[in-house]
């Protein structure tokens, strides 16, 4: 399995993300600076990682999703590729357009940095098939943007179509029906808030995210 | 010519950063305040030969996120114009 890591300056989770990756794939990812015009050939994975792209600048996600790596990357998208946003990542999905919604400031206006737990709603999406159906895990969260936002039809679609993959077991940051993460229409690209590259190693409290990386790469 | 883009939070979503400033207020013991939406002012310096369509497609494209945001195009001597 080939995979990419896209950094952007401001990212802050780029070495986790590879470290993770390589972890259970057994390969060193390619790490993609975001002002490249073309992607490595040959990618099963692009991970587009937490931080604070841009400073956060105009909106969380907004500059990263106009930099010039965004084209091929929408383009390995349309492909097939698997795309696995994490945090700030997500936040940069949802600006491209490639997953619905936006992310806002969290509800209660404070910076929410712990673990989150979190219920896998569907084991049907690439990225959750190795968890049990309906599992409580434990995944860590740190963002001010989490609060997720889309209208009422889309909300209803993604649930319609097994498209929320993970929810909150309580209410974090005041996400519409506590939806913490969700996969596009083909079912090739996730974006989620909690950090599951941060919950891979026992000695860093727990690992929880561990298949989630185990279903992507099989 | 100037142009000033205003930024706003479109209705029904909520506003955290202005309830906050709604709440400050209050502390302040200033009363009759019954709500309070925060926004953004984007000004820019534009040549004469931008269009107006021009400027729209740099709001839709990037300056406002019209999932949750509605913008205003304020140009030189014009009251701002509601766009969407």
């Amino acid at each position: 399995m080939q995979s990419a890591v896209i950094v952007f300056p401001g990212s802050n989770c780029d070495r986790d993300m590879a470290v993770a990756l390589e972890t259970v794939s057994g390969q060193k990812p390619h790490m993609v600076w975001h002002g490249d015009s073309e992607l490595p050939s040959g990618l099963d994975i692009i991970a587009i990682p937490g931080g604070f792209s841009y400073g956060d600048y105009l909106r969380s996600g907004a500059m990263a999703s106009r930099s010039n790596i965004i084209r091929p990357v929408i383009e390995a998208a349309g492909r097939g590729v698997r795309i696995l946003g994490v945090c700030n990542g997500f936040q940069i999905l949802t600006e491209t357009g490639l997953l619905p919604g936006a992310l806002m400031r969290n509800s209660n206006i404070h910076f929410v940095c712990k673990d989150a737990e979190l219920e896998v709603t569907s084991t049907a999406s690439i990225f959750t098939s190795g968890y049990a159906s309906n599992a409580a895990i434990s995944i860590p969260v740190a963002h001010h943007d989490g609060n997720f936002f889309a209208d009422g039809d889309t909300l209803d679609q993604l649930e319609n179509e097994d498209r929320v993959v993970f929810r909150y077991r309580n209410d974090i940051n005041g996400s519409s029906r506590n939806i913490a993460g969700i996969v596009n229409e083909a079912g090739n690209v996730l974006g989620m808030m909690p950090h599951p590259e941060r919950a891979i190693d026992k000695k860093h409290g727990g690992t929880d995210g561990l298949a989630l990386f185990e279903s992507l790469l099989r | 010519m100037k142009v000033r883009i205003f930024v706003t939070l479109k209705d029904g979503v909520l506003d955290p950063q202005g309830k906050a400033i709604h709440h400050a207020l209050e502390s302040l013991d200033f009363a009759g305040v019954n709500d309070v939406r925060a926004g953004k002012l984007i000004e820019l310096d534009v040549a004469p030969s931008v269009s107006r369509e021009e400027i729209d497609k740099m709001c839709d494209k990037l300056l406002a996120n019209t999932v949750i945001e509605n913008y205003e195009i304020e140009l030189p001597e014009t009251a701002p114009e509601k766009t969407s």
